[in-house]
């Protein structure tokens, strides 16, 4: 009989193995993923037949073809109004949104801006390996000030986009960030997150070596993943100043917001039924 | 059925709620913002979803995930919202969504003039997104038509799981018009088939013994894929040149294929014809005068008004204007659809009667161009 692993049942293990090169933190994160969803769907939360991935383009939306769920993989930083949509029509079902800090943060901006302000009934995991590593190692608006990329020859003249404070300012229910260097601790973040209402944003600091970590002088993955390691910090419940965004003096992971305020679903139907006594969402 | 009196924004929001609209998303733009706010009014009545997004991008994107959550899904908007939707629509074909966008068109290019009227939009409409494919284009010129056309668009959309584009402009927008308004249970409507296999052995775009797959829906317990990478039958990336041949054939097939089917027309004395003037949308209005006209001065003239724009039926089309010695193409823009009428009428006398104006070219207009060719 053929060797199965614990998470087959969620893959679509003919698919395997990934298009991620070796070394790359993706792999680590889609596993954390996996190992919390099993949790939920085992514990009754959460039903399989309910969960959808939904991933617009690059390495981590890429993610979106290897879940044996419902998925989609669409366009450049539109994975949101998608998700939103499906949650409207059927709210039964969980929306996990998986793309690199490009796709979320960059050309999905403003889906994410609006989605936060909704609090919209939506898991995002925003993957973090600060460069554009499909198309070959362009600046991300997460990529460190001063390093070399293909874009910025000369050194990175931007700021940097801390999305965590993005996040918590435009009021979702849940931010966190994780690092794929703390696998038990990204499960444990993904698992409490699959429980919320409303919009929980969770950024996964991730190691590209082959193309920022080339570009860098780290193309060995495990120098790449222990410079990450070195650079986080954890902490329990940090305050959403010790957010920071700082490639020189690291990055503290953890929970920054944690709260039940209504979702976008509560307060569509809430408002639709009370015109409609309740009887047409 | 029941006859009211409105405009054709309002004829495509009632048509909608009929062919079971249940999710509309939108971005406020003029001059369709009126199909918005009655939808947003009266949607919700029905058991349907109203959203506003946060721009044209969103709004077409949430339509594909709604369409995917099993709900027939459409939006409106006009040139500068239907160009932000391209790369979405592009989507829907590859991942053979069914959707229906109501194009209002407005004069151009750009910001153009918002609240006043033209056709220059009718070749973006279907051309408009990268990949080289056509998506069905259907053009009302009354509210009836608005009416009529906008439930044959979702029926097209279901049928062949493909995007419809429901062309219309700001002038048939906001005409009032008597409108014979249809329950459901007097119209014809089309759902999506579905598939017969086990969840298992689904394949979400394998057409079985024809050209549409059946679609699955998230929630099922069929795991669709939705796949905007060139794809095989089970949804997973196809590198490959056979691949992309089959995917292309079929796609381009069904929907060619089915022109003949999707072709509506009307006309005027074309039966006894020598001139042809060949419009579609509120042009049409006039272009029907400008035959009358015509004939009164002893012209043997006729109009014929086309409805579905793209696929080009050209069999049909060549077969109606057989007998006819020149055919005039009207238009209100620079002469665009008269280029597809010349590449399928080539052993025919076909002249472009390109007419700029901020409302509909009046009669007079088209039958001054026509007399300086007869």
């Amino acid at each position: 009989m053929a060797v199965t692993h614990p998470l087959d049942p969620y893959l679509r293990v003919d698919r395997i193995p990934t298009m991620w090169c070796p070394g790359c933190g993706l792999g680590i994160a889609l596993g954390a993923i996996l190992r919390a969803i099993d949790r939920r769907i085992e514990e009754g939360l959460l039903k399989k037949e309910n969960i959808a991935f939904v991933g617009g383009i690059g390495c981590t939306a890429r993610m979106t073809l290897y879940p044996y769920f419902d998925s989609a993989h669409v366009i450049h930083g539109r994975a949101i109004p998608f998700a939103i949509a499906v949650k409207v029509v059927k709210p039964e079902m969980k929306m996990v949104i998986v793309g690199g800090d490009g796709d979320i943060a960059a050309i999905g901006g403003n889906h994410l801006l609006h989605a936060l302000k909704r609090n919209a009934d939506l898991l995002v995991i925003m993957v973090n390996n600060m460069t554009y590593g499909m198309t070959g190692g362009q600046l991300a608006p997460t990529t460190p000030r001063g390093l070399y990329t293909t874009t910025t020859p000369y050194g990175n003249p931007e700021r940097e986009l801390n999305v965590i404070k993005l996040a918590a300012a435009l009021g979702a229910n849940y931010v966190a960030r994780s690092s794929i260097t703390h696998p038990q601790l990204l499960e444990r973040t993904i698992y409490k997150a699959l429980a919320k209402r409303g919009l929980a944003f969770v950024e996964v600091l991730s190691t590209c070596p082959e193309i920022f970590g080339r570009h860098i002088g780290l193309r060995n993955p495990v120098d790449l993943y222990m410079e990450l390691k070195k650079k986080v910090t954890v902490k329990t419940n940090p305050s959403i100043e010790e957010s920071d965004y700082d490639w020189g003096r690291g990055f503290v992971i953890g929970e920054f917001v944690d709260r039940d305020e209504p979702g976008f679903l509560d307060t569509y139907r809430e408002y639709i039924s009370k015109s409609f006594g309740g009887g047409a969402v | 059925m029941r006859y009211e009196y409105l405009t054709g924004n309002i004829a495509i929001a009632e048509a909608s709620i009929v062919s079971g609209l249940k999710f509309y998303a939108g971005y406020p733009i003029t001059p369709t913002s009126d199909i918005f706010e009655h939808l947003a009014r009266e949607l919700p009545k029905y058991g349907g979803h109203v959203i506003q997004f946060e721009d044209e991008i969103a709004s077409i994107n949430a339509v594909v995930g709604a369409s995917w959550a099993c709900a027939k899904a459409m939006t409106a908007t006009s040139g500068p919202g239907f160009s932000l939707m391209l790369e979405a629509l592009s989507l829907a074909v590859i991942t053979e969504t069914p959707l229906v966008v109501a194009y209002v068109m407005r004069t151009g290019p750009s910001t153009g003039v918002p609240t006043r009227s033209g056709q220059y939009d009718v070749l973006q409409s279907t051309y408009g997104f990268h990949g080289g494919l056509v998506i069905p284009v259907l053009a009302p010129s009354t509210p009836q038509e608005a009416y009529d056309l906008t439930v044959k668009a979702f029926n097209i959309s279901e049928k062949l799981r493909t995007p419809v584009v429901l062309l219309s402009d700001a002038v048939v927008a906001h005409t009032y018009g008597k409108v014979a308004i249809r329950e459901r249970s007097e119209v014809e409507i089309v759902d999506r088939s579905k598939p017969s296999t086990p969840l298992s052995e689904y394949r979400p775009y394998d057409p079985v013994d024809g050209l549409v797959p059946p679609m699955a829906c998230f929630g099922e317990g069929y795991s669709v894929l939705v796949e905007s990478l060139t794809h095989d039958e089970r949804g997973y990336y196809a590198p490959r040149s056979d691949a992309q041949r089959k995917l292309m054939w079929r796609l381009y097939r069904k929907i060619t294929e089915s022109s003949g089917k999707l072709f509506d027309y009307s006309s005027l004395y074309l039966d006894d014809c020598d001139v042809a003037l060949v419009s579609y949308g509120s042009t049409a209005l006039s272009t029907q005068v400008a035959a009358k006209t015509l004939r009164e001065r002893g012209v043997r003239a006729c109009s014929l008004k086309l409805k579905t724009l793209f696929p080009i039926y050209e069999e049909g089309i060549s077969k109606l204007l057989k007998n006819v010695e020149k055919v005039f193409v009207v238009e209100n823009n620079v002469g665009l659809y008269y280029r597809e009428l010349r590449g399928i009428l080539k052993d025919r006398d076909v002249v472009s009667v390109p007419l700029i104006d901020l409302d509909v070219p009046l009669p007079q207009e088209v039958v001054g161009v026509v007399d300086k060719w007869l």
